[in-house]
């Protein structure tokens, strides 16, 4: 097996002792040392900034219009940080026992322990940078809880978080590319890693204006390029958001971890119909106050508001007496499945529950009220009062549910059902963030590493500016401090002109299928074979099916494929053709890993092994590790187990009773 | 809410590349439903040419909830179309009729050359941003974060100001192709911040120079920025930066 190459000691030791005895790199060898970084989210910016600044040189590309453009943009409710501000037990400790036991087990503890640790600089630096994060009355920094955890330690600013984020680390970015530290290739996509001697030593990017092949040497490479989501077709990422820059990683050497750790997030705008694109999701936060129910009477089409109380089934407040509605994120989506699947579901679909905010209205409404010291306002006036309240916090995502429904939040409950929105799985990566590429590296959702079988909310942009800001600026040096006596490689070098041959003769196959059916048809019903069989829940007679399917689907897509348009200029489908290409394989490699996996844990839900109340059952015993998927040839990958020691929690079955 | 169907003449602008010459093309897209998004629409026109084996229409898009500031058309003579504090993807066809001939034109300004049909190069956004859009703070070095209080009206303001998208609806609605509300919008998030403060005179100036190095025109508070601003941010923003380049001209030891 690939070493973790975690460090010994104390596991509250272990990130300052690596500190303390990682190798340096001297400011004037970072001059000389060049680094690419692939994808401008979170971990991407955060990271070509902090290198930048660090004095190496940075070429940063990503595939949209601008860096600013990058998915985390569209992270709403908040990060988490154990700053313990709200006095209410907060502390590093907690953070890494919350994230270890919300991942359900199956997460490093070296790992999420450092990310714990950092969690509070991460604020500090972001309020440096202009952050303007939600504050109370008093000028200091306010907080709000999120799903899984019983403290108050999430950060936010408004439904914006992910957006007031990333633009910080967008301005600092384009602060090095102004000190020409950091170069920016916008509307790139890469293509292809080039190895020389096993090492990563650069890739072959498309500039998708022009449609030219470049060359690009780093001494090394860092991948920040998100998650793979829609793999599903419908998902709450962003259209662009693909497993390309990963996937090529993975078939040049680099192992893929958990594949099939997919979360499934439960509040999400319900599907409208055949013609969906995209999915949307409703924040978290909005179970703070939302109430999530479903009619007691099987099929009931009365409207929600002329259902009464005692006809109304708060199913998560019912299961879940201690977390309520706030229960981490799989163990929601489960209970709404299963309520719909029962025949419980409202709406026209019937695949939605309701999430309520009439009694947070009211119940705003009464402080307010009190506030002012009106002792006899009016229930009218209590709800005016409010509904206030409640738009102060969540306008934006009101706002945006009535856009798309078309139907008054403020006035009717939410519909929502749960949609695809988070992969847990991804790049293997060591303590140091490397692949098992020597020099090739993977950052934030991209890589597999800290969030197990489940993620906790607001830990996704914790993870992505830990890893940008405060870990790799670690870590790289430590291999690039031997890199000071390699030099710089030519990209004429044979290894260069290889790959830029493997990348020009793949576009010239797909461009000269020339078949029938055009890229989305390939992608919508890619899409559905994984929603039905490595879903939510998955079965070993589904996940074997959804094998066959997809070889099938793979057949049928390099044969009849039509892409029109010329290479050499800008051409959406066949920049959609080289991402859906690789998400077919992708999804084979899924199910695979799910029908491996012979437990339920977290996200991964196999209906072969429930408790008896339906809750994930897991194995410890067989499958407390990593599954880490080592690429061999077309439909064949080796298993390597990367085993689980957990020295301080004690592994339990997860309860939120 | 009422669903309905129905059948459109779309007069979309097309363009092969940026230096040849484009021109308006009609299509007709039948059976649409009210429930779909504006794009979801163009979705479906795209794929009826890739199967007719034409080429389909070029147009940015991603997050298609609003927020990444992606898509930018110019639909029925206004940037993102008809509805109030809107993006194009957020658009639903439920603002369209049965029979209606929409128009669909990338936003046109000198700064926003056009790449291909619909889409523009918005690069001068972040051209202006590199040249002072930001607080110079290495990673490492904050304090803690409630070292720095903040009034909660401050920081809201500041909040309202950073909500700006940089999608350059503002500059394609002004018929001087001014970006005064964008610039005015960062400028303002960053002055209001007590972190902004040790750079706040040269940022306003270097700012400005790059606006008008990129050949944005010049404001004369007409307003269609903010009136089209899918974020409402607001037109007050331009009389801080006003006040703030002025200060700054007279004070500034440049």
């Amino acid at each position: 097996m690939f070493d973790a190459k975690i460090p010994a000691g104390a596991l509250d030791e272990k990130w300052s002792d690596y500190k303390g005895h990682c190798k340096l790199v001297n400011p004037a060898n970072k001059r000389k040392l060049e680094i690419i970084v692939i994808g401008t989210g979170l971990a991407g910016a955060s990271a070509a900034a902090s290198l930048g600044e660090m004095g190496y040189k940075v070429k940063a590309f990503c595939f949209q219009d601008s860096p600013r453009r990058a998915h985390s943009i569209a992270a709403q409710g908040g990060i988490n940080a154990a700053k313990n501000y709200q006095n209410d037990g907060d502390s590093v400790f907690r953070l890494f026992y919350d994230t270890i036991k919300g991942g359900d087990y199956r997460s490093r503890e070296a790992n999420v322990h450092r990310l714990a640790e950092v969690s509070a600089n991460i604020i500090d630096q972001c309020v440096a940078q202009g952050v303007p994060f939600a504050r109370e009355y008093g000028g200091l920094l306010s907080n709000r809880s999120f799903g899984g955890t019983q403290v108050q330690r999430t950060f936010y600013a408004a439904g914006q978080t992910g957006q007031q984020l990333l633009i910080g680390a967008y301005q600092a970015l384009e602060r090095q590319v102004a000190l020409g530290t950091v170069k920016m290739y916008s509307r790139h996509e890469m293509l292809e890693i080039v190895k020389i001697d096993g090492k990563a030593r650069g890739i072959i990017a498309r500039d998708l204006v022009t449609g030219k092949l470049e060359r690009h040497f780093g001494h090394a490479v860092l991948l920040c390029s998100g998650g793979y989501g829609n793999v599903f077709y419908l998902s709450t990422n962003a259209m662009g958001s693909n497993v390309t820059a990963a996937w090529k990683a993975h078939k040049q050497g680099a192992l893929f971890g958990n594949p099939c750790f997919t979360q499934i997030h439960p509040t999400c705008i319900p599907v409208s119909g055949d013609h969906q694109s995209k999915l949307t999701l409703m924040s978290e936060s909005l179970r703070n106050d939302g109430r999530i129910w479903v009619p007691k009477e099987k099929g009931d089409n009365r409207k929600p508001s002329d259902i009464p109380e005692d006809q109304r089934d708060y199913y998560l407040e019912r299961r879940y007496p201690a977390f309520g509605n706030l229960v981490p994120r799989d163990v929601a989506s489960r209970a709404a499945k299963e309520r719909c699947d029962e025949g419980y579901g409202v709406g026209s679909s019937k695949q939605a529950v309701y999430l309520d905010f009439a009694s947070a209205i009211e119940r705003y409404g009464r402080t307010e009220a009190n506030k002012h010291g009106d002792d006899h306002a009016s229930l009218e006036h209590i709800i005016a009062l409010g509904k206030e309240v409640v738009k102060e916090k969540y306008g934006n995502l009101f706002d945006m549910y009535e856009k798309i429904t078309g139907e008054n939040p403020y006035e009717v409950p939410m519909r929502i059902y749960p949609a695809v929105h988070y992969t847990m799985g991804g790049l293997w990566v060591d303590y140091e963030l490397q692949t098992s590429v020597p020099g090739l590296y993977a950052l934030g959702e991209a890589n597999f590493s800290d969030h197990g079988a489940n993620r906790l909310g607001a830990s996704a942009l914790m993870q992505g500016l830990a890893d940008g800001y405060f870990v790799i600026p670690y870590t790289i040096g430590n291999y690039l401090a031997e890199e000071i006596y390699s030099k710089a490689v030519g990209t004429d070098h044979p290894a260069f002109v290889e790959a830029e041959k493997t990348v020009s003769d793949r576009i010239h196959q797909l461009m000269n299928i020339k078949g029938k059916q055009s890229v989305e048809s390939f992608h919508k019903r890619l899409g559905k074979i994984m929603w039905e069989k490595c879903g939510m829940a998955r079965n070993s007679q589904g996940l074997t099916e959804a094998i066959s399917e997809i070889q099938t689907l793979k057949k049928e897509f390099w044969s009849d494929l039509r892409i029109p348009g010329d290479i050499n200029e800008m051409n959406p489908e066949l920049d959609k053709a080289n991402r859906v290409a690789d998400f077919i394989e992708l999804g084979e490699l899924m199910c695979k890993d799910a029908l491996l996996r012979n437990e339920s844990c977290g996200g991964h839900f196999r209906e072969e092994y429930q408790t008896p109340d339906g809750e994930a059952l897991r194995d410890d015993a067989n499958y407390m590790y990593v599954a880490a998927w080592e690429y061999k040839g077309d439909h064949n990958w080796d298993l390597h187990k990367e085993p689980l020691h957990y020295e301080v929690i004690k592994p339990t079955q997860r309860n939120y009773k | 809410m009422e669903h309905y169907s129905m059948n459109l003449n779309l007069k979309v602008w097309r363009q092969k590349n940026n230096s040849e010459k484009g021109g308006f093309k009609m299509y007709r897209v039948e059976n649409i439903s009210s429930e779909m998004s504006f794009l979801e629409m163009f979705d479906v026109l795209n794929e009826q040419l890739v199967h007719g084996g034409e080429e389909p229409i070029a147009f940015d898009h991603d997050c298609r909830e609003g927020i990444c500031g992606t898509c930018s058309m110019y639909i029925n003579g206004k940037p993102h179309g008809p509805w109030q504090a809107n993006t194009t993807c957020q658009l639903h066809m439920r603002a369209f009729k049965d029979g209606d001939t929409i128009v669909v034109e990338p936003w046109r300004a000198g700064a926003f050359p056009v790449i291909k049909d619909l889409m523009v190069d918005r690069s001068a956004f972040d051209r202006i941003i590199q040249a002072g859009g930001y607080i110079s703070v290495n990673t490492g070095n904050a304090v803690d974060g409630n070292a720095i209080p903040i009034a909660k009206d401050k920081a809201d303001a500041s909040f309202a100001a950073a909500m700006c998208i940089g999608c350059g609806a503002c500059v394609a609605a002004c018929k001087n192709s001014s970006a005064m509300l964008f610039l005015s919008a960062k400028v303002s998030h960053l002055a209001l911040l007590p972190q902004g403060e040790p750079e706040r005179k040269s940022r306003v100036l270097d700012m400005v120079a790059q606006m008008d190095k990129e050949g944005f025109g010049a404001c004369t508070n007409t307003g269609a920025c903010e009136a089209t601003c899918p974020k409402e941010i607001s037109l007050s923003n331009i009389a801080r930066l006003n006040q703030e380049y002025l200060v700054a001209s007279l004070t500034a030891n440049k």
